[in-house]
């Protein structure tokens, strides 16, 4: 049976709380994984291996968080704004993701928001279809 | 010099599983401070023993190339004191491992008695730092940690040779 959007909510909070050490109220869908709950880079991997077997798939990690390759390419990044091009590469890679706010202002240092836990969701529903 | 915490391995299974053992004893300086007339191993130690039960198993199921740093304690509960005389075994297993990073589970035990339950994460670390470099050597595995593994694993692979 397919897990309803609910489940794999849950279920990401549960992963979450486990990874980062907290409460459950802490995890809405908006609430962005470094800003709000205060993940670190090696969190990162932290919670792509307990997804993974949390449900039961393969996660590359470029797949989830595809931001550094695109970061470190100074066609897509100049003067601290992600360039329109840089823009597309994003999201092409990653489809999962609601840029509506980013895009109002490209900052560099922005690209963190775009991880959030309804992203995560997102992804994950996509995993499993 | 490096502060080595576990004596000798006792069983190692390539990219699974290891087991360690320590002996501790009243010889260890630092027990005489912690604390005065009731000397138990820090816990801290504890943690460090197991990063290097569990850091040696992670490197070497990629043929030491990678530098394995202890990145984050995932989880780490203690339920028993460890005193002089003790004889502690370290219980540690891959759970995941990625070319980025490995995590780990383990335990401490004194014969049946669970002392300890902790997991871990490693990073490879010349795999995670955008842009930033590292010296060639290998400077995690050093020749100390080569000797444990004799009689275990191919030593050719072991010790600080990329």
């Amino acid at each position: 049976m397919a897990m309803s959007r609910d489940d794999i909510f849950n279920q990401v909070r549960e992963v979450l709380v486990d990874a980062l050490g907290l409460d459950d109220g802490d995890v809405t869908e908006d609430a962005t994984l470094m800003g709000d709950l205060g993940a670190e880079s090696i969190d990162f991997l932290d919670i792509v291996f307990r997804l993974e077997k949390a449900f039961n798939i393969k996660v590359p990690r470029e797949e989830l968080f595809p931001a550094e390759a695109v970061m470190n390419n100074p066609e897509y990044v100049s003067g601290g704004k992600v360039t329109a091009k840089g823009l597309a590469e994003l999201k092409s890679r990653m489809p999962h993701t609601n840029f509506s706010e980013f895009e109002k202002n490209p900052d560099v240092n922005k690209i963190a928001d775009l991880f959030t836990v309804g992203a995560i969701v997102n992804f994950i529903e996509g995993k499993l279809k | 010099m490096r502060w080595i915490w576990i004596d000798k391995f006792l069983e190692f299974e390539s990219g699974k599983r290891a087991v360690a053992l320590k002996n501790v004893t009243l010889a260890e300086e630092h027990l005489h401070d912690h604390f005065p007339g009731f000397p138990i191993m820090p816990e801290c130690l504890m943690i460090e023993a197991m990063a290097q039960t569990a850091g040696i198993l992670v490197g070497e199921a990629r043929q030491f190339k990678e530098k394995v740093i202890l990145a984050k304690i995932k989880n780490a509960v203690f339920y028993h004191y460890v005193q002089p005389g003790d004889t502690i075994t370290l219980h540690a297993e891959i759970e995941s491992i990625a070319p980025e990073a490995a995590s780990t589970t383990g335990q401490i035990k004194r014969g049946d008695t669970l002392i300890a339950q902790i997991s871990m994460m490693f990073s490879h670390v010349d795999k995670n730092l955008a842009g930033k470099h590292f010296p060639e050597e290998n400077f995690v595995f050093t020749d100390m940690f080569n000797s444990l593994l004799s009689g275990f694993v191919d030593q050719k692979n072991a010790g600080g040779k990329n």
